[in-house]
């Protein structure tokens, strides 16, 4: 087969890859038509979040279920809006982990399928890496090499990304991500969920230096992160010494936002000052964002007026490629299918990445995460 | 012969170390029970337990809320489950948990086991954990198997 012709917006007929994304690994149904690795003809998303806020989080069978009655038509909502057929597609790509299992086992057996049936290759991706390059979207040319800091529910690392095929982990949460420590800050102070945005509004009312909560590793000269104690720390300022009180009443509505302004200070400074560093430390002139936390807007301020004193360049992904979302799986799937890579249809989805991190050396951190001063 | 071990951790490295001890007593098979609140130290001790299994230090025990499940291959292979989000035994054994249960060499580590309380078996181990100041926890544990919760109390408070 030859290189499918597709008219551009521009009405010139040009050589183009279509490929179409699929993505599932948590509580959103995306789907997604990307042309070149650039072009987002469409995006999209439906999203479940109503489905699981009384849980309080999401509930793996709902998910499920709920990816299950959804992709057939997100899939053909996002050809129609793009303006595409089956026969214009290149190929599929497919987030492949990692994620909830029974979330990713969705769209990775749609994906298969429909690489069976309409005779298209597959491409697996991971989705941390899609959000390590989702900034690559919107910039005139691919801003590599550089650091890019993935912020998410379930994950806080900073890559050193040197091309779409060449990403490695210098640093990672060891144990809870930033998006589940605003999740429980959140449930602490009874906010509801999730924990992100109402966080990020009830803070504007706060007081960010109202308390001193710790900034785990803030200076430490390596990448790694630590939020379970900082989660700790907001627990007594809530409950008190001895856990006198039961609940967040007692500090009243602005006692509430300056927690919650302090707890995001100090979460933000944190994630700004390592990302700093870990450019410093690669020798990068640029920073990209991703991941659901990245939309918060404490965080992007405070990046854009650290990396302007650094004099680095600071790449942040627009709003609709932060959350999850099939538009940055295609794009990465392009560059993927660019350099040949292929999945089998035995494709398995995978909780974890699916290149793991090679072993590394971390022998300098504790062996407990106790709580740095 | 004891019924049950009480142990106050005076700060989070103890409280990895009470993990880890037990994580030296495990045998396939065995389930870890933790309860108690948020940042009472379950996922510390999890993580205390993973080293006891033998899991390698460059391997970071992370907190499962998310994903639900992580999997830590050592002596034996750790399945740290999280229970937090979860509503019932049912979601849990959507997780696999009885597969998990078969596997003679695993032993499984549940957080907020009291969410699924049904699917816990009856020989498991359970902690649970309580604050006591800002760094000190109380941890109680029971076991149905009494020679191993008794060795479990003398390597937490060793013979001076």
């Amino acid at each position: 087969m030859g290189e499918q012709q597709v008219t551009d917006a521009g009405g010139e007929r040009s050589p183009s890859t279509v490929i179409l994304g699929i993505e599932s690994s948590c509580d959103e149904t995306s789907a997604a038509v990307v042309v070149d690795g650039r072009d987002v003809r469409s995006n999209i998303v439906s999203s479940q979040v109503d489905l699981h806020a009384r849980y309080g989080g999401i509930v793996p069978e709902i998910a499920s279920r709920a990816h299950i009655e959804r992709i057939g038509p997100v899939i053909e909502e996002a050809l129609a809006v793009a303006g595409v057929g089956w026969s214009d597609l290149k190929a599929l790509a497919v987030t492949a982990g990692p994620g909830l299992v029974g979330s990713l086992l969705v769209g990775v057996t749609a994906a298969k399928t429909l690489a069976l049936t309409r005779g298209l290759p597959l491409v697996a991706v991971d989705h941390i890496e899609a959000h390590a390059t989702s900034a690559a979207l919107v910039t005139d040319r691919p801003p590599w090499p550089a650091v890019a800091l993935v912020v998410s529910g379930g994950h806080t690392s900073l890559y050193l990304v040197r091309d779409f095929d060449d990403i490695e982990l210098v640093g990672q949460t060891v144990d809870d991500a930033a998006g589940e420590a605003f999740d429980k800050v959140a449930a602490i102070l009874e906010l509801g969920y999730p924990g992100g945005p109402v966080i990020d509004r009830v803070a504007r009312d706060g007081n960010p230096r109202a308390f001193r909560f710790p900034r785990p590793w803030i200076d430490a000269p390596h990448a790694d992160f630590s939020f379970s104690g900082l989660k700790t720390a907001v627990l007594y300022r809530v409950y008190g010494p001895g856990q006198k009180y039961g609940s967040a009443a007692h500090l009243g509505p602005q006692g509430v936002a300056d927690v919650a302004a302090s707890f995001q200070a100090a979460l933000v400074e944190t994630l700004v000052a390592k990302t700093v560093a870990a450019a410093r430390r690669a020798r990068v002139a640029d920073v990209v964002v991703g991941g659901g936390v990245a939309a918060n807007s404490a965080l992007r301020a405070a990046l854009q007026a650290a990396c302007d004193a650094a004099g680095l360049r600071l790449h942040l992904t627009p709003l609709k490629y932060c959350t999850d979302n099939a538009a940055m799986i295609a794009a990465l799937g392009y560059h993927h299918y660019r350099r040949g890579a292929r999945a089998a249809l035995d494709l398995e989805p995978r909780a974890g990445l699916l290149r793991p991190a090679p072993c590394r050396a971390r022998n300098a951190r504790p062996a407990a995460d106790a709580r740095p001063a | 012969m004891i019924t049950e071990v009480v142990y106050t951790s005076p700060d989070p490295q103890l409280t990895y170390a009470a993990g880890r001890e037990l994580g030296h007593l495990l045998r396939g098979r065995d389930v870890v029970a933790l309860h108690g609140p948020l940042g009472a130290g379950k996922t510390q001790f999890a993580k205390g337990l993973a080293a006891g299994l033998g899991v390698p230090p460059d391997e970071p025990v992370v907190s499962p809320t998310f994903v639900l499940v992580r999997e830590y291959a050592g002596r034996l292979r750790l399945y740290h489950v999280d229970a937090y989000r979860l509503t019932g035994a049912e979601e849990l054994r959507a997780l696999g948990f009885d597969e998990m249960l078969a596997e003679a060499d695993a032993v499984i580590a549940v957080e907020w086991a009291e969410r699924v309380a049904d699917a816990v078996p009856a020989g498991a181990v359970h902690v649970e954990f309580a604050h006591v100041g800002e760094l000190e926890r109380r941890l109680r544990a029971t076991w149905s198997d009494r020679a191993r919760l008794a060795r479990f109390a003398a390597l937490l408070d060793p013979p001076a």
